[in-house]
């Protein structure tokens, strides 16, 4: 890590400081400005893939969570256009996979979910793709369920970089991109994942969830019932399974 | 002639349970049926919509009656609300769009758990079944969204307020839920 400078970036008019190396993203986080991402997780490789931390450098599009900081960026974040597009971008990955809240062990502490609540999507727009895909009960521990995949990566990222184990990687392009799993069988009970892995606790939608622990926090009392996605130090707490800040 | 505004509801590929959330608006219904008035709905048991105002519409759609009465409330309302989870982007109900119609028929009416005389129904008096679940914006123009399964009582009267004071619909993220 460098030393600190005095070095700024402007955010919707709010000038911030920054360190030398870091992101757009981890100047705003750090200054507790939410851009909407569902990508990124400080602590893990930025990714770039999801297109929701899209702001106007300068003038110019770019992702913040990978774009690095630097002297003199005019940045526009929360502005309605930014967040009309964030929008359309939420409901193509509502409607390409089959995001059933009502139905989901996830929701209300699904952060797919929260930023649809923030960018105020009211409904999917386009067609529904109702994609067949496969679920994968096999470990007695953890469940996948590729239904309510978004190919953010988090789960590939958080296995390789900081569980050291691999599990997780996406294969195909377009429509038939998919998670699949690093065993013989492409199941995960053939894989040394554990309940104890950062990546069966990462997954920012359904579709890695730990079993058996679904509704030990009912519905009406989850993270995003009580906080919204935006609220500064959130982080930490999505991750915290089963409890939330409010619950002892 | 009645100066209220007229609201039709119906339940298509739906539980019902956005209805009984409308009628969680508990006594305020008193103050609401000041300006409104009924048409067709579970409600009045009025069995075809006449011309209205608003239409509500609970559920996706599963079958060809789904349609047909999808058709007549787009043709016989100025404004349609898809009223939760199913009618927006089919629900529960399209969870049934992982299988063939064929394979849910056989495991419902002759291979499932606990079947007796197993059959399946053909009656000509039942509506045909649609190969998959839909929400209603595929099939007709939609205005107006509310989310949540169901909506709770608030979002109804928010959406309803906001109608007859002729402004356009927003609900506070306090009462947006998709669940």
């Amino acid at each position: 890590m460098s030393e600190p400078t005095n070095k700024t970036i402007t955010i919707d008019g709010r000038e911030i400081p920054f360190e030398e190396g870091q992101t757009i993203m981890d100047a705003a986080l750090a200054a507790d400005i939410y851009i909407p991402h569902l990508c990124h997780r400080p602590g893990l490789s930025p990714h770039g893939s999801c297109k929701l931390c899209t702001v106007e450098v300068n003038g110019r599009s770019a992702s913040a969570c990978t774009l690095p900081a630097s002297s003199g960026q005019e940045i526009s974040n929360n502005t309605d256009a930014l967040n009309e597009v964030r929008k359309t971008i939420t409901q193509m990955l509502f409607v390409e996979g089959n995001h059933f809240c009502p139905s989901c062990e996830k929701t209300g502490n699904c952060t797919l979910q929260a930023v649809a609540y923030h960018l105020d999507m009211l409904d999917g727009h386009f067609p529904q793709f109702y994609p067949r895909r496969e679920v994968d009960a096999s470990h007695p521990g953890i469940m996948l369920d590729r239904d309510r995949c978004i190919l953010c990566e988090l789960c590939v990222r958080a296995s390789r970089e900081v569980d050291g184990k691999d599990v997780f990687a996406i294969t195909g392009r377009g429509t038939d991109a998919r998670l699949i799993v690093n065993s013989e069988s492409g199941k995960l009970v053939d894989t040394n994942i554990t309940t104890d892995d950062l990546a069966a606790h990462i997954c920012p939608v359904g579709a890695i969830l730990i079993k058996e622990e679904g509704y030990e926090v009912p519905i009406g009392r989850r993270t995003f019932d009580l906080h919204m996605v935006g609220e500064p130090g959130l982080e930490p707490v999505i991750l915290r399974k089963g409890q939330h800040s409010d619950e002892h | 002639m009645s100066t209220k505004i007229r609201v039709a509801t119906t339940s298509l590929a739906g539980c019902f349970g956005c209805h009984m959330s409308l009628l969680d608006i508990d006594e305020r219904i008193v103050e609401l049926l000041d300006h409104v008035e009924f048409n067709r709905s579970p409600i009045t048991d009025i069995k075809h919509c006449g011309p209205c105002d608003i239409g509500l519409i609970e559920g996706g759609l599963c079958n060809a009656d789904n349609v047909h009465v999808l058709k007549e409330f787009r043709e016989n309302c100025k404004i349609i609300i898809a009223v939760g989870a199913c009618a927006i982007n089919g629900g529960v109900p399209a969870m049934r769009n992982h299988f063939t119609l064929k394979e849910c028929l056989e495991e419902a009416y002759l291979d499932g758990i606990g079947v007796e005389n197993p059959m399946i129904p053909n009656d000509v008096e039942l509506p045909l079944l649609l190969s998959k679940v839909h929400p209603l914006h595929e099939v007709v123009h939609v205005d107006y969204y509310l989310p949540g399964c169901p909506p709770p009582a608030d979002a109804f009267m928010k959406v309803l307020t906001d109608l007859l004071e002729g402004k356009e619909p927003s609900l506070p993220k306090e009462i947006l839920h998709y669940d």
